[in-house]
Order: C-alpha cells, then structure tokens, then sequence
C-alpha cells in the first residue's frame, strides 16, 4: 500500500464538469489524500509547513488540474514556488522527497491529434509537461507519464465516465503498488497502461 | 463646622448616587431614576438624612441642566439647527400653545380662576429638558428620528421660558389687578422693569455679543490658556464662561440655559470644542445627578398621604393629555412606525423650570401656598414616572406595534423556505445584507430600527422589526427552517445568548458570529458556534497593512506581512482558547479584558517573526550552496 497525496487545483470547481467527475471518482479511496488548493487557500496564502507535513506523510504525489495556458492555475504554481523550497525539496539537504512519485493528472481542451509537431499546439503534451517532469527530476522523485483526459469540451458522457473508471483505476493501481518503474519507460501517457491493463 | 456640614451633606449625595445608580441601571431602569429613587431614600420621607435644604441644593444643581445645554449646544453646528426650525418652531410651538390650552380649559374646568388657570396651563406644558436629553444620550436616541423631535420641542421650550417668565406677572394682575407691588418685580432683575422695546433690544444685544465674543475673542483667549499646558486653567477658563453668560443672562430676563445653548452652538465649530467638552461633561454629570436627587427628596409626601387618589389622579391626567396631544402632533409631523409613541413618551412629564415658574407665580400672589405645593408635587411626580413611562414604551409598547407591524409586513411578503436570518442591521449587517443580496440570496432582517424599511424591502430583504433578543421574533422569521442565522448585532451578550437559545432548540441552523474581542470569541466557540468574526480584527488589519505601504513596503509584501500576521493570528487563538477553557473560571472583569487579551497575544508571539515565512522566494540557504558550488568549481 502507498498513500497517495492528489493535489487539487481548480479555480472555478463550481462550474467544473471534467474534473469534478474525475474527482469524484478517486476521493473515497482508502490512503488517498484530495488536498484541495483552492478551497483551502483561497487568496493564495499557502500554509508552507502544512503542505511539506502532507508531502513527508505520502508516497505518490498528483498534479492534478485543467491545462491551463499549457501549464497549471496559478495557485499550483504558487505551491511550487513555496512549498518545494530549498533544503527540503531540493539543494544538498533537500532530500524529503527523494524516491517518492510524482505524476500530473490534467485535463486539456484540445483533443489528442493537436499536440503533435503537426499538430495546432505543435509541441506534445509530455513537452509541455517538461517544467513538472524536471521539477521532479531536480527533487530526486520519479516522474510518471501523465494522465491525461483531451477534448475536455467536447467528450461525451459515457466517455467521460470510461475517462473517471481509468482514473480510479490508474490511481488504485499505484496505490496498490502494482506498478514498477521500468514499467513506465517509452510510455507517453498512463492511459495506454490502463488500456493495455484493461 | 460649616466645612463638616458641607462635606456630610456631600457624602451622603455622592453615597446614594454611587449605590443607586448602577443597581439601577444592573435593573434596565435608567441613571435618572436611580437618581430619583436615591433621592427619595435620603430624603426626609424614609431615611431623612437630608433635611429641607433639598431645595436649596435642588436650586444649584439646576446650573447642571445649563452645562447640559451648553454641551448640546456645542454638538449642534448652526446649519443643523437652520435645518430643525420647522420642527423647532413648528412642532415645538403647537406643543406649548395646544397643551397650554387644553391644561388651561381643564383647570377652568377644576374651578381655578382665569388667571391661575392659564398660569398652571403654560407651566405645565414645558417639559423636563434634564430628564428627556439625560435619557436619550444614556439610550442612544440622539440621532433618531423622535430623540431629534424630542429635543427640537425642547429647545422651543426652554425659548419659551423667557415670554412665560415675563407673562406671569401680567397673568397675576389679571386677578389682583393692585397686588402687583415693585418689590416683586424686582425679584426678576432690573430688564424686566424696562419697556418692552428695550429689553427686546438688550435681548438682542446679548444674543449678538455671544456670537461676536464666541466667533472672534473666545478663540484667542483659549489659544492663549491652551498654550500655558495647565489643564486645571483651562477648566476654570471654561467655567467661568459658562457660568458668566449664566449670570448675564439671567440679569436680563433670559433662561440661563438658552445662553449657554447659544455660546455652545456659536462654539460649535471652534478647535476647541471637544475639550470644552470634556473638561464641562464630568460637572454636567454630577451636578445633573445631583439635580435628579434633590428632586427625589423634595417630592412632598406628607401631601400625597393627605390625599393620595386626588395627586395620582392629577399625575395621570397631566401625562395623559400632555401625551395625548404629543402623540398627534407627532403623527402630523410625520413620525411613525412607533416612533410617535416614543416621542409622545419622552415628553410626557412636566419639567424643571415649572419649579422655578411655580415659585415666581408664588412670589407674585398668583398661587397661594396650597396651589404652589400641590403643582410641586404634581411636577415632581410626573417626573419620577417618566422614566417608568419609557420602559412602558419599551416592553409593552413597542412590542406591540412591532407584532402589529410585522403581520402586515408578513402578508405583503412572500414566504420564504429556508430563510437567511441576519440578526442586526446597522453598520455591520448592512455590509453582510449586501454581500448576499448581490449573490442573489433572500435574506430576512431583524432589526429594532424600522426606519429604512421602505428602501429595504424595496430591494428584496424581508423586515421584521422588534427586540432581537425576543425568541418569539426568531419564530415569526422562521428559525426553525433557516438555513443559517447571522449575529450581526453589537449587543454582545444578547448575542450570545440567542445563540445558545438557537443551538439548543434548533441546532441543525448555522450560526455565524460577530464578536466583540477574543474572548467574547472564545464564549461562541463554547457554544459550538466556529464562525466568528471578530468585529475590528480584519479592518484593522487592512489599516495596518496600509500602515506598512506607507511606511515602504511594497503593496504584496505589506498584503503578505498581514496575511502572514492573520495566519499566525489565528493559531494563537487555537492555543489561547485552550488555556482559557482550563481557567475560564476565572472571573474576568471588563476593565482587565482588554489588558488580558494584550498580554496573552503579545506573550505568545514574542519568539515568533513574520519574516521567516515566504523565504522560499529567495531562500538564502540557496545562495549559500550556489556560492559554496562556484567556489568549488574556480578551484
């Protein structure tokens, strides 16, 4: 069993479809954390120990947020900026998080097709990703593939609820530690793992 | 010997003012009857400690009513007072005239002659400037809509004292047609012995040397004694004006009290008037307190027990058709919603100048000495009920009319499901009421100041007006299906107690809190009540953050340093309401609550700085390890 820590950022939940729904579907499960940002700091004014507690107390860490601007709403940046500090995240004694996982979990309007070189975006979701990927990186964690839901604006309901069972699943599945690191190599995102699980 | 006399005399008047008055007050009866009622302990009827010099005393500390005047005076800006002279001369002048009328009518009807009976009606008309002012600023009245009437009427009368005072001795001659002898005459000053022109022209003439003196001179000379930093000078300074144009102004004729109303408005805009105001306040307490004990233990009841049905017959009858004809004038002058009521209360007594009009009539053969005493008694006693008359007000009344109301209110309105209840509109609610109701919430009011109704239901909020801390008003509006109920009120303690009412009853509402201090805080989160908001915390958060904008902080970092402060606020309070539910027994008085709650906060962020936090922003244990890097790499 690892405990998993999802790290929530949405600033308009209220109106929020997707990831309300993707939500909702992993919230119950035992030894997961939903540490939702904005509804805990809502003018951004982030409880920095709090947050490094949370993160020394879990395994897996999630990014969990819509693709906003090719990156995260502001809040989660924030985080970044002030919870992965030096001397705990990073820097030579920074080792609080050394072997632990980190994965983003975004929702892109977009479909698929558009984050190719050819494609609209003309860069792939994984390059976008690249800032998460090397914040990782520098703070000694392993950096999943991703878990991404594309066409947030156009997919339908029965998709929408296939999307949600292979969130639950994808994150039972690392609960349950039935994953190894090796398995992630050459994997663009988790969604073909859970498809090829399936 | 006579210094022991004066200083017994003084402990037992300071005695029973300092033993009735807070009990009184602890009873919700007013400082007014606890002076009244020390009074009448003293007094020669149950403990007679005081003998007959209560008159005497009475007769000096009437100089308190004229302090009064003068500190009113100086709150009042003359553009104000231009603004109130409809209601000043309008309402004011057809009080006098028709209760004067209808008091002479019923004393013709009594068998007085003409003359007595028109003297009786003009000095039972006044009303008590001491009694009705004293207990508006004690309840707040002030500024409402009836205090503002009240005290417009008042002010005509103590105008009208002056044309009274010189009427009388025409009234007497009515009668006695020789009997008016000079020597009485001279009992009134010089002025009034003069043709009428003149003294309408010395009356004119004092009036414009207030003005210039408090305009032009008065300035300088307190600049002058401002400047010499002896506080003790100063008080004397304002003394000696105060009690000069007192003098001066009864040389002439004229009310005392309207001259020193009249310097106090003409000061009204000077720098120094807030000191006047503090240095005059503390005599005007005392020596109003003194006025209302003499008044207690003057009130003659050896001729009550005479004949004790016919004096409460003539008491009742006095304040029935004085209030009678208030209250219609009040509905005329557009007060209402229960404010007429109020008004018509205020000014139901008879006043403190029919002292001095009662003895004047006596000196001039008008009344004999059965007449004069049995008016005294009459005056005295309807003073004495008048405060009784406005706790009538209070919880019979208004209560009454609020029920009355509200059902009317309650038809118009639609009935809302699971209403939003926000008990207290003022300053606070208003602010709350606006944030929900630009969310397109409904919310349902409880105040006990109607006076803006009309805007307010006008823009969705539903009314109900009435004492808050009545359960039977959070029925009406329907707390047992809130969704949530809102303390808004400033009564701190009847806040708490309706939430502990609510909790019991109905514990599924919410309840949000507006405290007074923490541990008014700490009170609700023993009731369970976990919203609470301290009411000055966040604005003055907001001022100190303003504080450090001005004093270089960028905006964010001032936003962050006070964030930061709120943030470590409330963990403090965490810790601090476990300390206070180990020892909250400990009985905490209000004048160490404030010193208490410094202490403590302080205590606990002594070994705490701000600045500790936000330094992952530019962590200098970052540049420490990039330096130690670099130097390792050169080598």
């Amino acid at each position: 069993m690892r405990k998993i820590l999802i790290l929530f950022a949405h600033p308009a939940y209220h109106k929020s479809i997707i990831n309300r729904t993707l939500l909702d579907a992993v919230k119950d499960l035992k030894d997961v954390t939903v540490n939702d940002l904005y509804e805990n700091y809502p003018d951004f004014f982030i409880d920095i120990q709090a947050e490094q507690n949370l993160l020394s107390e879990h395994d897996i860490i999630v990014w969990h947020h819509p693709f906003y601007w090719y990156s995260a709403p502001a809040l989660l940046k924030e985080w970044m900026d002030l919870v992965l500090q030096h001397g705990f995240a990073y820097g030579r004694h920074g080792r609080a998080l050394e072997g632990k996982w980190a994965m983003s979990a975004i929702s892109t309007g977009g479909r698929s097709e558009v984050y190719s070189a050819s494609g609209g975006n003309r860069f792939t979701v994984n390059e976008f990703l690249a800032p998460f990927n090397q914040s990782a990186t520098l703070c000694r964690m392993v950096y999943l593939p991703p878990f991404v839901t594309h066409g947030s604006h156009t997919i339908s309901k029965p998709d929408l609820k296939q999307q949600a069972d292979r969130y639950r699943k994808t994150i039972t599945l690392l609960r349950d530690g039935k994953w190894k690191t090796d398995d992630f190599k050459n994997v663009e995102s988790i969604n073909q793992l859970i498809q090829a699980h399936a | 010997m006579h210094n022991q006399d004066f200083f017994l005399q003084a402990l037992i008047y300071l005695g029973a003012a300092v033993v009735s008055v807070p009990l009184a007050k602890k009873l919700g009866l007013g400082s007014v009857l606890g002076y009244l009622l020390a009074g009448i302990i003293i007094g020669p009827f149950v403990l007679g400690l005081v003998g007959n010099n209560a008159g005497e005393i009475m007769h000096f500390a009437e100089f308190g009513v004229v302090l009064m005047l003068f500190i009113i005076g100086l709150e009042l800006e003359p553009s104000l007072l231009w603004r109130m002279r409809r209601s000043i001369f309008g309402l004011g002048g057809l009080q006098v005239l028709i209760t004067a009328l209808v008091i002479t009518a019923v004393a013709l009807l009594m068998n007085f002659q003409i003359n007595r009976a028109i003297a009786i009606g003009l000095i039972l008309a006044l009303s008590s400037t001491a009694i009705v002012l004293q207990t508006l600023s004690e309840k707040g009245l002030m500024r409402n809509i009836a205090g503002k009437s009240a005290f417009s009427v008042l002010l005509f009368q103590d105008m009208a004292v002056i044309p009274i005072l010189a009427l009388l001795p025409i009234i007497a001659t009515l009668g006695h047609p020789a009997s008016l002898s000079e020597s009485t005459l001279s009992n009134i000053g010089e002025v009034a012995k003069m043709p009428g022109w003149l003294q309408l022209l010395i009356i004119i003439g004092a009036i414009i040397s207030i003005v210039i003196i408090g305009r032009f001179i008065a300035r300088h000379i307190f600049r002058l004694i401002a400047e010499t930093g002896l506080h003790e000078v100063f008080v004397a300074l304002a003394l000696l004006m105060v009690i000069g144009i007192a003098l001066a102004f009864d040389a002439i004729g004229l009310s005392p009290a309207l001259g020193t109303f009249i310097a106090g408005v003409v000061l009204a805009d000077s720098e120094y008037r807030h000191e006047l105001e503090t240095t005059i306040d503390p005599f005007k307490g005392l020596l109003l307190g003194l006025f209302f004990i003499s008044v207690g233990a003057s009130i003659n009841f050896h001729l009550f027990i005479e004949n004790p049905l016919q004096i409460i017959a003539f008491v009742v009858l006095l304040i029935f058709i004085k209030f009678l004809i208030l209250l219609a004038l009040g509905r005329a002058f557009k007060l209402k919603k229960g404010f007429e009521f109020l008004f018509a209360f205020l000014l139901a007594q008879s006043s403190e100048f029919s002292f001095v009009l009662i003895s004047f009539s006596k000196q001039n053969q008008l009344f004999d000495e059965r007449t004069s005493s049995l008016l005294l008694l009459v005056v005295t006693l309807s003073m004495a009920i008048s405060p009784l008359l406005l706790i009538f007000n209070d919880k019979a009344v208004s209560p009454i009319l609020a029920r009355w109301q509200n059902k009317l209110e309650y038809d118009e309105v639609e009935e809302q499901e699971n209403p939003v209840i926000l008990a207290g509109f003022g300053r606070f609610g208003l602010v709350i009421g606006r944030i929900l109701l630009a969310n397109n919430f409904k919310v349902t009011i409880l105040d006990n100041n109607p006076s803006n109704v009309e805007v307010l239901r006008k823009y969705g909020f539903k009314l109900y007006f009435g004492d808050v801390k009545r359960p039977q008003l959070l029925e009406n509006a329907g707390i047992k299906n809130a969704r949530m109920l809102i303390l808004s009120m400033a009564e701190h303690d009847e806040a708490l107690k309706i939430a502990e009412y609510v909790r019991e009853k109905y514990p599924q509402v919410k309840i949000l809190a507006r405290a007074k201090d923490i541990f008014h805080v700490f009170e609700f989160f023993k009731l369970d009540v976990a919203t609470v908001q301290r009411e000055m915390f966040e604005s003055a958060a907001e001022l100190g953050t303003k504080a450090l904008v001005e004093l270089g902080f960028t905006k964010y970092e001032a936003y962050r340093a006070t964030r930061t402060f709120k943030h470590h606020e409330d963990q403090v309070t965490g810790e601090l309401y476990k300390h206070w539910l180990e020892d909250h027994n400990e009985f905490i008085r209000e004048s160490r609550r404030f010193r208490e709650q410094v202490s403590e906060t302080l205590q606990a962020e002594k070994n705490y700085s701000i600045h500790e936090t936000d330094c992952a922003w530019d962590a200098d244990s970052l540049k420490d390890e990039a330096l130690k890097n670099s130097n390792k790499d050169d080598k």
